[in-house]
C-alpha cells in the first residue's frame, strides 16, 4: 500500500498505527502533532488510528517562535 | 470596566474624525458604521511585541481599537529590527512596550494603551488580562502559549495565537466565549509543551516576512471575531510556507481532556 507522505509518495510495506509508524520515521511524537485527510489526530488516538491506502498524511512540526 | 463586545452599538459613540478616518472600512458593507463602533470599542491584550506582536499592533491600531494592554518585558535588541517592525535604530536598549505605546500614539494619540512589562505566567496572567476580550498571544514559548490559551478557555476569551519558525508559520483561532463555536484549544493540537522551549526565532533562523504575514493575519482574524463573521478560522489551523509559497488549513477538533 501507499500513503502521501508530507506531499510524496511513501510505501508502505503493512498496515501500521500512527505509533508505529512515528517510531519507524525515528520521530519523537512529543514534537510533532499528525494531520491525515486533513485533520489533526488525537495524541491518545495514536495507537488505535492505522494508516489507510492513499491516506494523506502532514508530519507538523510545533514551531513557537514570535 | 469590562466592556462587553456584545455592548449595543447604538451606545458607542462615533465622531466624524472617526467617520473620516475609518471611511475605508465603514465603506465595507460587511463593517459599515456598526462594525467600526464595535472595532473603536473593543478591548484587545497583545502579549508579546515581537516579529508577530508588533505587526498585529500597528494594523489593529490603525483599524480603529479603542483599547489596548500591551505585554512584553524584553528590550529592543538590535537583532531584533529585521522584522519587529515598530523600532527603530534609537529605540536600542529601550522597553518594548513603551517604545511600542509611543509609536501607536503617532498615528492616534487618542488610543488608550495601558502597558504591562511583566513576563506572562500562571500566577500574574489574570490581573494582566482579565478587563480584555480578545487576547493576541506573540510570545515565543510554548509554556507561555499554552498558558495563555487555558488561561482564555476558562476564562471565556477570544485568543488569535501565531507561531513562526524559519519560513513558517500557524495561525490559531479559538474563539472561547461564543460556545456555538465549539472552539478546540491548543492543547487539542500540543498537549504539552515539548522539552525544547527555546524558540529563540534568531538562533533558529527566521525571515522577516513570515513574521510580518502572520501578524497582519493575527490583526484580520481579531477583526472577523469582533465582528463575528460567518467565515472563521475557529476549528482549523492556517499553516503557511513562505518557502514554498503555500497556505493550508487543518481540521482542528476538540480532542484534549480540557473539554471532557
Amino acid at each position: 500500500m501507499e500513503i502521501q507522505l508530507n506531499g510524496k509518495a511513501y510505501p508502505l510495506d503493512k498496515e501500521c498505527n500512527i505509533d508505529d509508524f512515528l517510531t519507524k520515521l525515528s520521530i519523537d511524537k512529543t514534537k510533532v502533532a499528525i494531520e491525515l485527510n486533513k485533520s489533526v489526530v488525537p495524541k491518545d488516538k495514536y495507537s488505535v488510528t492505522k494508516l489507510a491506502n492513499k491516506d494523506v498524511v502532514e508530519i507538523v512540526t510545533f514551531i513557537g517562535g514570535g | 470596566m469590562l466592556v462587553d463586545l456584545a455592548l449595543p452599538v447604538n451606545k458607542v459613540r462615533i465622531t466624524n474624525d472617526q467617520i473620516k478616518r475609518y471611511s475605508g472600512q465603514i465603506n465595507l458593507k460587511k463593517i459599515s458604521i456598526t462594525g467600526q463602533k464595535k472595532i473603536i470599542d473593543s478591548k484587545i491584550l497583545i502579549i508579546g511585541l515581537g516579529g508577530l506582536g508588533t505587526p498585529a499592533l500597528t494594523y489593529l491600531a490603525r483599524s480603529g481599537v479603542g483599547f489596548f494592554g500591551i505585554a512584553d518585558p524584553d528590550k529592543v535588541s538590535i537583532s531584533n529590527l529585521h522584522r519587529q517592525i515598530l523600532y527603530d535604530q534609537k529605540d536600542l536598549k529601550k522597553s518594548k512596550a513603551e517604545v511600542s505605546k509611543k509609536k501607536i500614539l503617532l498615528t492616534n494619540p487618542k488610543i488608550k494603551i495601558k502597558i504591562f512589562k511583566s513576563k506572562i505566567t500562571k500566577n500574574n496572567i489574570d490581573k494582566i488580562a482579565k478587563d480584555y476580550d480578545v487576547i493576541l498571544d506573540g510570545t515565543d514559548s510554548f509554556i507561555s502559549k499554552l498558558t495563555i490559551s487555558d488561561y482564555c478557555k476558562k476564562n471565556k476569551k477570544i485568543l488569535i495565537c501565531s507561531a513562526i519558525n524559519k519560513f513558517l508559520g500557524h495561525l490559531f483561532v479559538f474563539n472561547f466565549k461564543e460556545k456555538q463555536k465549539k472552539s478546540p484549544c491548543l492543547r487539542c493540537f500540543m498537549p504539552k509543551a515539548p522539552s525544547n522551549d527555546n524558540n529563540d526565532c534568531e538562533s533558529e533562523g527566521i525571515v522577516g516576512s513570515i513574521a510580518g504575514v502572520m501578524g497582519v493575519l493575527m490583526c484580520n482574524e481579531t477583526i472577523k471575531e469582533i465582528l463575528n463573521f460567518k467565515e472563521s478560522l475557529c476549528g482549523k489551523i492556517l499553516i503557511i510556507d513562505l518557502e514554498k509559497t503555500t497556505f493550508r488549513t487543518i481540521n482542528l477538533h476538540k480532542n484534549c481532556p480540557n473539554h471532557l
